[in-house]
């Protein structure tokens, strides 16, 4: 079983159909086929062979204009995506309002491991409070689950794809149990700097945790860990954790890595999967409905075969929807099925995203040193003020983390662009003095914030509009809250703080709130949509993704989070699929399913 | 050279007189074609890309000695590497003001007029081409317009075309390999382990 046709799947059966490959699919995935499920997964986009098409060493100088962003490319000429962006040709979405601050921008990407492919492969654990968050203050859902539910979890998401970081015992920012972990990255001189200022203010400074190997995995130990009692997954999983290389320190993790040392669904969860035989792939599949038995449990889907346009129908003892929050929204909706709750595309949420940078003298004309380490990320900033904000001090709910970086890493465009703001405006000997002068003294803040679900964002179908596949699209809501605001604003004030306090000039003044936060959907954190409960009424799944309605049909992406704590989602996302996995397992095993 | 082929050499070499400056009220460039298409959504990552293949060059070969005379005023050769245009700098230039991208056709906007007025301004002050100016002529130019915030009004709008294009001159020198090594940028190569910076950096900056 391998990469096969629309025609082949057509003539075959499966214990399992999982549509989409990225963080959900491809963990989803993996631990079915790894476990012994014969699993067909559909992924929208093109086949992606990161081995022989991942832009590794090349300069910007090799790039059309310098490699910049254009809207082919939004992330920049060598990121990954392929036929990705916030506006994917032929397959739009609307936005209910014409006001750009209520309106929703939704990142979408066409290719085998979908967005794992680029991303900043930042892996945090939402903490205690996360799971907790309404009874803590009073805002938004309780999880149908704790911490302690999802910690194994994180656990063995973690070892699989290997995550460095380092166990600091601090408040709501778990720490992994030992052995889990790989090494931090030393930090860059900017970080350290970063450290020593930030403290005089109360602020930490921890190392990042990011699923990119500081050194190659245990495969002695590890694969006993994650496959007990399977000698099989064990050897599979062993054999291909020495097909992987630790980083280079050099190249930035977003054009992907041929050489396996970060983590994307396409280098890491799909190629085991696909070597225990039990793993079909079909591309370029679009799904478009989750067809219904006729004792109401699911039978299959229908989708799109993206190059011949002909329409395709696989059938499985279960669905798993693993599009991506929305557009597994967009089937649901479409299919009509799992939604006697009504709460199917209620209560979508991005991160507040708000940022600014500046320059600091201390860095400027430092020795020559090489700074590229493991891309960006070595350290950061978690939340502080949880005592702070209880007691009602800031005005707004829930934390965000600085996610920061600075140093000499490789000259793209901007590197020496609007200098005028610190020299003046130079030209000729003088500029190119300047320009090794500046060159590594700027550092960035961007705060990473939790929204809290509100009513006023949601999707629905949009009455008229479809995609080119004749597919109804989705027409968004949005609108951000008070606590969202007040968040995005300080986060400017504390970057501004800490860039003063470390002797630099900020880049721009200050701005409100309003201006300061991102629009929704520009973080591509986008979760909810589809939320787990206890309650059939008030939510479309339990806490395994397994719909109230349709008890074959589940969700294992980002649609069911409650809530989406500062802490970046992917994780989490791939934690849940794989205790969902489990289930699925166990129910199939006693043939409840 | 047979008698064909030294009337055509000779009438290439009076043409190529007649166009050593570009004139006020020439083009500066072709039109970039309404239907000109991007590289795409899914180009080729690993193929070597050249400016003028995804789209056709535009700037006229006049237009071109002026770019690089005013790349080579902002990044001129030094001790530590070599000026602007020696690099493929007027290339990328070439290419980014032809791109049929919405950014890079709002620099076309100011780009192109502020080559025609560098040479109107030019003949105006010393009755020469821009290329063909001394240094310090050259020199005098630049002075009024490289600050924007200083700037005397009218050469406030030259002086947005300065900043523009001394961004995108600088940009496209120091992602070359000479422009990377003269900027200090020792990366891009694979290491065994990253040990951070030297003990000399953390001293510089009050860490050690």
């Amino acid at each position: 079983m391998a990469h096969i046709s629309s025609t082949q799947a057509d003539q075959n059966t499966y214990d399992v159909i999982v549509v989409g490959s990225g963080a959900a699919g491809g963990q989803t995935a993996y631990t079915l086929a790894m476990e012994g499920a014969r699993v067909l997964m559909l992924e929208a986009g093109r086949r992606y062979e990161p081995a022989a098409e991942t832009p590794m060493m090349q300069t910007n100088d090799q790039a059309p204009l310098r490699g910049v962003s254009t809207p082919d490319k939004p992330f920049g000429f060598w990121d990954a995506t392929v036929d990705g962006g916030w506006n994917v040709p032929g397959e739009p979405y609307t936005s209910a309002s014409d006001d750009p601050a209520r309106q929703f921008q939704w990142w979408r990407a066409r290719m085998l491991g979908g967005r794992t492919n680029h991303w900043g492969r930042i892996s945090l654990r939402n903490g205690p409070y996360d799971f907790k968050p309404h009874s803590r203050d009073g805002l938004g859902f309780d999880w149908p689950m704790s911490y302690e539910d999802l910690a194994p979890y994180y656990d063995k998401v973690e070892m699989l794809i290997g995550v460095y970081g380092s166990n600091e015992g601090m408040e709501n920012t778990p720490d992994s149990s030992a052995g889990v972990l790989l090494p931090a990255p030393k930090p860059r001189v900017s970080d350290l700097l970063v450290q020593q200022r930030a403290r005089k203010l109360g602020i930490p400074v921890i190392p990042m945790h990011r699923a990119v190997m500081t050194k190659r995995l245990d495969h002695q130990r590890l694969p006993g860990l994650l496959h007990p009692g399977n000698a099989k997954a064990q050897a599979i999983l062993a054999a291909d954790m020495q097909k992987r290389n630790a980083c280079i320190f050099a190249t930035p993790c977003g054009r992907g890595c041929s050489i396996r040392a970060n983590y994307q669904s396409t280098t890491v969860h799909l190629p085991p999967a696909l070597d225990t035989g039990n793993l079909d792939i079909v591309t370029d599949a679009m799904v478009r409905t989750v067809t219904r038995r006729k004792d109401g449990r699911a039978e299959g889907v229908v989708y799109i075969d993206r190059k011949s346009g002909a329409e395709h129908r696989v059938k499985a003892r279960i669905v798993v929807l693993a599009a991506s929050a929305l557009e597994s929204v967009r089937i649901l909706l479409n299919s009509g099925v799992a939604n006697s709750s009504g709460k199917v595309g209620k209560y979508i949420m991005d991160t507040v995203g708000a940022g600014i940078g500046g320059q600091v003298p201390l860095l400027e004309s430092l020795p020559l040193h090489n700074e590229d380490g493991v891309d960006f990320g070595h350290m950061y900033v978690p939340w502080w003020l949880y005592k702070e904000q209880l007691a009602g001090k800031l005005g707004f709910a829930r934390g965000y983390h600085f996610e920061f970086g600075g140093g000499r890493m490789m000259p793209n465009l901007g590197t020496t662009s609007g200098l005028e703001w610190l020299n003046g405006g130079t030209y000729g000997r003088k500029f190119k003095e300047d320009a090794r002068r500046y060159y590594g003294s700027f550092v960035y803040f961007s705060g990473r914030g939790e929204m809290i679900p509100n009513e006023d964002c949601y999707a629905e179908l949009d009455p008229a509009v479809k995609d080119k596949f004749g597919i109804p699209v989705l027409r968004f809501h949005w609108k951000w809250s008070p606590h969202e605001i007040g968040q995005a604003a300080h986060v400017e004030k504390t970057a501004i703080d800490i860039i003063e306090a470390m002797g630099g000039r900020y880049s721009r003044p200050p701005q409100s709130g309003e201006k300061a936060i991102k629009q929704g959907g520009v973080i591509i954190h986008e979760v909810g949509g589809a939320m787990m409960g206890s309650d059939p009424k008030k939510s479309v799944t339990n806490s395994y993704g397994q719909c109230w309605d349709m008890k074959n049909l589940f969700i294992t992406d980002g649609a069911t989070l409650c809530s989406n704590a500062d802490k970046n989602p992917t994780l989490t996302i791939m934690a849940l699929a794989w205790r969902a996995s489990d289930h699925m397992l166990s129910l199939m095993k006693r043939k409840e399913l | 050279m047979d008698r064909r082929t030294s009337i055509k050499w000779m009438m290439s070499a009076a043409a190529a007189m007649q166009s050593l400056q570009l004139q006020a009220g020439e083009a500066a460039a072709r039109d970039v074609a309404p239907n000109q298409s991007g590289y795409g959504t899914d180009p080729d990552l690993v193929k070597e890309w050249k400016a003028g293949g995804p789209w056709p060059l535009t700037l006229t070969d006049n237009a071109r000695l002026t770019t690089a005379a005013l790349c080579d005023l902002i990044i001129p050769a030094d001790e530590h590497s070599p000026a602007a245009s020696k690099v493929g700098v007027v290339d990328f230039i070439d290419e980014w003001i032809s791109a049929p991208y919405p950014q890079q056709r709002g620099d076309r906007e100011v780009i192109l007029p502020g080559l025609l007025w560098i040479e109107a301004e030019a003949q105006k002050r010393f009755g020469r081409a821009f290329p063909a100016l001394s240094g310090a002529q050259q020199g005098a130019i630049a002075d009024d317009i490289c600050s924007a915030a200083k700037a005397k009004p009218e050469f406030s709008t030259a002086a947005r075309f300065f900043a523009r294009f001394r961004d995108l001159t600088a940009g496209g020198f120091y992602t070359t390999p000479v422009g990377m090594k003269d900027i200090g940028y020792t990366g891009n190569v694979p290491l065994d382990r990253f040990d951070g910076p030297p003990l000399e950096v953390l001293k510089r900056a009050g860490l050690a």
